[in-house]
C-alpha cells in the first residue's frame, strides 16, 4: 500500500505540513512549528494498552464505591452512580437518568471494548473493513469527554448543598476513581495511533 | 484582515466577556426552611478540595476555569498576530496549544452537569438558575462557532518558519532537505 512513510514523507502532528523525513535514526522536526515529527507515535500499543489496563482496574471501585453521602437530618445515604441514576429515574426525570446512565456507564465501558478491540485487531496484524474501524475510533476520542459528566454533577450538588446541621452532601470515596476512569481512557485515544489501522491492513505489523 | 478572522475575534471578545461573567456571578441557588446558598463555577472546585477530593478538584479547576480561559487568551493571541499579512513564528507554539486547551475546555459538560444537580437538589430544596448558568449556555454556544470560523490552515500558510525565525531549529531544516 502507498503511504506518505513509504515515500519518506511524514505529516507534522501540529501543523500537518508535509515534511521529508529525517535519516533514520535521527529525530526529525517540522521547519514550519517545530515540532517533533513521528511517523508513527512511539511506544503507541503498549501505552495504550497500560492506560486501558489501569482504566479498568479503577472501573470497579468507581461503580462499586459511593459516589455521595446525604446528611439529613442526622441519617446519612450513601449512593454509587448507578444509585444516583435510580434516584434520578425514581423521581421522574427519566431523560436525565438515561443521560447519565450513558454518559457514566455506557460511555466509559464502550470506549474501553472498543480500544480494546481495535489495539487486537492492530496487534493481529490484520484489520478489515478499516473505514469503519477508523470512524470507531474518531467517535470514541468525540464522545469521552462526556463521561466527565458525573464529576460535575457530585461537585456542584456538594457545592450547593451545604446547610450544615441540617441537610448536608459530601463526595465520596468513589468519585476520584471514577474521574481517574475518564482521564485514562482519553489519554488511551490520544496516544493510540490511528494511523496503525491503515498499516495493518496493508499487512504491516507494528 | 479575512472577514473569517475578524467574525472570529468578535466571537472570541464576546465569549472572554461571558467567561468573567460565568465565573464572577452565582450559577444557582437554593433555599429551604428559610436558609439560602449558592455557589460558583470555581465554588465548586473549592468545596472538592475541603471534603478531601483534590484530584477532582483539580479536573474540575482545569476543565471548568483553566482550559477555557487559556483557550480564549490564546485565541486572542493569535488572531491578534494574524491581523500582520506576515504571522510571527512564536504563534505556531501558542496555535499547538489551542487544540489541546479546546479539548479539555468541558463548557457544554459542566452545564449538563449543572442542570442535573440542579434537577437532583430540586427533590429536597427550591432551586433557581442564576445569571452565571445563562452565561454558560451562551458558552457552549459560542465555542462551537469560534472552532467554526477559525480556520487554522490559512494561519499556518502565512506563519514565518522557525527554520528560518531562529537557529534552534536548524534540526529542522535537516528534515526538509
Ligand atoms: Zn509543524
Amino acid at each position: 500500500m502507498l503511504s506518505a512513510a513509504n515515500l519518506g514523507l511524514v505529516g507534522c502532528d501540529a501543523c500537518s505540513l508535509v515534511c521529508v523525513s529525517a535519516p533514520s535514526g535521527e529525530q526529525g522536526f517540522c521547519p514550519r512549528c517545530g515540532e517533533a515529527l513521528h511517523s508513527r507515535r512511539k511506544h503507541a500499543l503498549q501505552r495504550s494498552w497500560g492506560l486501558i489496563i489501569a482504566a479498568l482496574l479503577c472501573y470497579i471501585p468507581a461503580n462499586a464505591l459511593p459516589v455521595l453521602r446525604t446528611n439529613m437530618l442526622g441519617s446519612t445515604e450513601d449512593d454509587t452512580i448507578l444509585g444516583g441514576v435510580v434516584l434520578l429515574y425514581n423521581s421522574g426525570s427519566w431523560p436525565l437518568a438515561l443521560i447519565v446512565l450513558v454518559a457514566s456507564v455506557a460511555i466509559p465501558l464502550g470506549k474501553l471494548i472498543a480500544l480494546s478491540y481495535l489495539l487486537l485487531q492492530v496487534q493481529r496484524g490484520r484489520v478489515t473493513s478499516t473505514r469503519d474501524k477508523t470512524k470507531l475510533f474518531r467517535v470514541v476520542e468525540v464522545i469521552g469527554k462526556w463521561s466527565m459528566l458525573d464529576v460535575f454533577v457530585d461537585a456542584y450538588t456538594v457545592a450547593m448543598v451545604q446547610l450544615q446541621p441540617l441537610m448536608s452532601v459530601e463526595p465520596g470515596p468513589g468519585i476520584v476513581f471514577f474521574a481517574a476512569v475518564v482521564v485514562l481512557t482519553v489519554l488511551a485515544a490520544e496516544y493510540f495511533d490511528p494511523r496503525l489501522i491503515w498499516d495493518a491492513e496493508g499487512g504491516v505489523v507494528p | 484582515m479575512p472577514s473569517g478572522l475578524s467574525r472570529c475575534a468578535a466571537l472570541t471578545a464576546t465569549a472572554i466577556v461571558l467567561l468573567l461573567l460565568a465565573n464572577m456571578t452565582p450559577l444557582m441557588s437554593l433555599s429551604v426552611l428559610g436558609r439560602n446558598s449558592s455557589t460558583t463555577i470555581l465554588n465548586g472546585a473549592v468545596q472538592m478540595w475541603h471534603q478531601g477530593q483534590p484530584i477532582a478538584a483539580a479536573i474540575i479547576a482545569f476543565c471548568a476555569i483553566i482550559a477555557p480561559g487559556a483557550f480564549l487568551t490564546a485565541m486572542a493571541a493569535v488572531l491578534n498576530a494574524a491581523r500582520r499579512p506576515t504571522v510571527p513564528a512564536w504563534t505556531s507554539e501558542i496555535l499547538r496549544w489551542t487544540r489541546y486547551l479546546h479539548a479539555w475546555s468541558l463548557i457544554e459538560v459542566m452545564l449538563l452537569g449543572l442542570l442535573v444537580s440542579l434537577v437532583k437538589i430540586a427533590q429536597l430544596a427550591r432551586v433557581g438558575a442564576d445569571i452565571g448558568i445563562f452565561a454558560v449556555g451562551a458558552l457552549t454556544v459560542l465555542f462551537p462557532l469560534i472552532v467554526a470560523n477559525f480556520d487554522a490552515a490559512e494561519i499556518w500558510s502565512r506563519i514565518e518558519w522557525v527554520a528560518q525565525a531562529d537557529t534552534a531549529a536548524r534540526r529542522g531544516s535537516d528534515a526538509r532537505s
